[in-house]
């Protein structure tokens, strides 16, 4: 791919990606050519249903796939222009934590129960930067109180299990944010949390990516999240991306009857008294992907064409993509409500 | 931390004296009559086996008898066996044997437990896996006493690397083949609880964070894996070494050596209860106390059960 030379090289640039697992019932494709880029200081927000393939992404950028069952089966990885798929292991250690780092759902089984939390963040300290233990601990302290959780120097020793939900994310963000990544990868980081404390950990994940400039991708299946976070969105069905570009604009015209349905399944004053309206049907089965577009069999759009052929990401305005042979044909008002 | 020390020890008083009661009724009710296995085919006369009848209390209701005998027991006093040696003062004389071996094999069956375990949870599912796997059942499926009669054979009388029976050799090599017996049946189970506790803990949400933060897979290993895969382990540790001083027993026989195994064979054999109760009362307090130390020190190891 030729790149303008005007244009900045993107912080992370995924081309053509297919990731596979091997089942005892046959192989599935959870990821099935999918391209993104993203740049310094910009958040993308990945959007999708469970099974949509959002997880295996994040994870194969940051290399946790359990390699087997899992298998990338092609595509590039540059993380500044550097291929993470075709780099050495060593290599990838070096990457991994003060290059992009990653917060997890659930920050209780995320953290190790039988290390203080001060020696987990310290630990990225000693490991990368070869810090006296006296030095990690002090830098730990640190970062707790960046992540603002209260007292930090005399929690520094507890355990996991001693802090509130909240406050552990905090600790897992702690550790992502130590080494001061450019890159920083949150999978659905608030969706184990309650309400109130999910919009401080969102605020507390913007305010740093803004503070440090970093490149945030944000995986969730929660679209008010995305709405509030993001700037870009990436939205991801039976592992493609079918609909891109800036968040306000996806959300509020879909350009693909994926998200248009995706929109209208959020509860809102205006649905107050009336069924929530859902797509009908569930996603493709990944073992058995079918012939032409993954949504055509749930789609009110579809004809031949779709179950014929696979339909492109391909541009459909400035800064915007959809995967949809119908693209112009997507309402703007509720199509499902009925 | 005390109060709780505490509070387990004086829970141990009411768990030693029902299981002395339970033992000293079974040795009440052991058929034979003590006195006349004593003399075997010749009978005493019947004024010299009142006499000693009446020296033993054991005419005395049952729990007159073990009413005297624990009240001796809380001043120190085990009792006396038919030849009037105190209980006590054979057990110890015999003890260090008994521990010797134990811990020996003990040690034994830690290293080579852990050490299968560790690689067969490392492995899963590989070929040295498959190894490690048929190994234990192996150990686990034969009897130990055939392995220890089958070792003593080989090594003892074919190889002579040893000598096969008998403690003229102290410590280690009079000890090391029935040490060895004995770690290699325990090491089996050892081993496979290793190894689950660690396929297990290597699924961990937690060790893929470690994989996150960039560590190497030894430092993941080391730092992050076993320490959880340890937790259950520990446990089945402690009292397994309760749990060798029984197993002792079965070796010490075999092999000959002089330890409270062999007093405590002797001892069922002449019926004197006293020296029975006594040796199994040590052994119940011996595995109170370790349980109580795992119980302690589970908390260094794991912080979500510290006291």
């Amino acid at each position: 791919m030729r790149q303008p030379h005007h244009a900045p090289r993107p912080l992370l640039e995924i081309r053509d990606l297919r990731v596979q697992f091997a089942t005892p019932q046959g192989t599935a494709t959870a990821i099935n050519g999918v391209d993104l880029q993203l740049a310094a200081g910009q958040c993308l927000g990945i959007l999708g249903e469970s099974g949509s393939g959002k997880s295996v992404t994040a994870r194969t950028i940051m290399g946790l796939l359990d390699t087997p069952p899992a298998r990338v089966a092609g595509g590039e990885i540059l993380l500044n222009g550097e291929d993470l798929l075709s780099i050495g292991a060593k290599r990838r250690r070096q990457l991994t934590g003060p290059c992009m780092s990653m917060v997890f759902q659930d920050a209780l089984s995320a953290l190790n129960p039988v290390h203080p939390v001060g020696r987990q963040i310290g630990e990225l300290f000693r490991v990368h930067r070869g810090y006296s233990r006296k030095a990690a601990k002090a830098a730990a302290i640190e970062m707790m109180d960046r992540v603002r959780i209260p007292a930090a120097a005399s929690r520094v020793n507890d355990y996991p299990h001693q802090f509130s939900g909240g406050m552990r994310q905090r600790i897992v963000i702690a550790m992502a944010l130590a080494l001061g990544p450019e890159l920083l990868i949150a999978d659905e980081p608030t969706t184990a949390l309650d309400v109130t404390v999910q919009a401080q950990i969102l605020e507390l994940l913007k305010e740093q990516q803004a503070e440090n400039n970093m490149g945030l991708i944000l995986i969730t299946h929660d679209i008010s999240v995305v709405r509030e976070v993001t700037d870009q969105v990436a939205v991801m069905y039976a592992g493609r991306i079918i609909e891109q570009g800036p968040t306000a604009q996806v959300l509020s015209a879909p350009r693909h009857p994926y998200t248009r349905g995706l929109a209208e399944s959020v509860a809102s004053e205006a649905l107050k008294g009336h069924r929530l309206p859902a797509i009908p049907g569930s996603p493709p089965d990944l073992l058995n992907i079918p012939v032409g577009c993954s949504f055509a069999n749930r789609c009110f759009l579809a004809d031949e064409a779709c179950t014929a052929a696979v339909p492109a990401l391909e541009a459909i305005s400035a800064g915007r993509q959809s995967a949809c042979f119908h693209s112009q044909e997507v309402p703007s008002h509720a199509a499902y409500s009925h | 931390m005390l109060g709780y020390t505490v509070r387990r020890i004086g829970q141990m008083i009411p768990v030693l004296l029902g299981a002395t009661f339970i033992i000293y009724a079974l040795t009440f009710l052991m058929p034979g009559d003590p006195i006349s296995a004593l003399t075997g085919e010749r009978p005493l006369p019947e004024a010299t086996v009142a006499q000693i009848r009446q020296a033993y209390h054991l005419d005395d209701p049952f729990f007159v008898q073990y009413g005297n005998y624990i009240l001796g027991v809380f001043r120190g006093d085990f009792g006396i066996d038919f030849f009037g040696r105190p209980v006590l003062g054979l057990i110890l004389e015999r003890l260090p044997t008994t521990l010797a071996l134990a811990l020996t094999a003990w040690v034994l069956k830690l290293f080579i437990g852990l050490l299968i375990g560790v690689y067969g949870g490392l492995r899963a599912g590989k070929t040295g896996d498959h190894f490690a796997l048929v190994f234990t059942v192996l150990f686990m499926g034969v009897p130990g006493f055939v392995i220890a009669l089958g070792a003593q054979t080989y090594f003892g009388v074919h190889l002579g690397w040893v000598d096969p029976a008998g403690i003229r050799a102290g410590w280690p090599m009079a000890f090391i083949l029935p040490a060895l017996v004995m770690a290699l049946e325990a090491a089996a189970g050892l081993a496979r609880l290793t190894r689950t506790s660690l396929v297990d803990v290597l699924r961990a949400e937690y060790l893929r964070t470690a994989k996150a933060k960039g560590l190497t897979p030894r430092r993941i290993i080391w730092g992050h894996a076993l320490r959880n895969a340890m937790i259950p382990v520990v446990t089945y540790l402690g009292l397994s070494l309760a749990g060798m001083l029984g197993g002792a027993v079965i070796i010490e026989a075999i092999f000959n050596l002089p330890g409270i195994g062999g007093l405590m064979v002797s001892s069922i054999n002449n019926k004197e209860g006293t020296v029975v109760v006594g040796i199994a009362t040590l052994l119940v307090l011996v595995y109170l106390v370790f349980n109580l130390l795992v119980d302690l020190t589970y908390g260094l190891i794991d912080p979500r059960v510290r006291i």
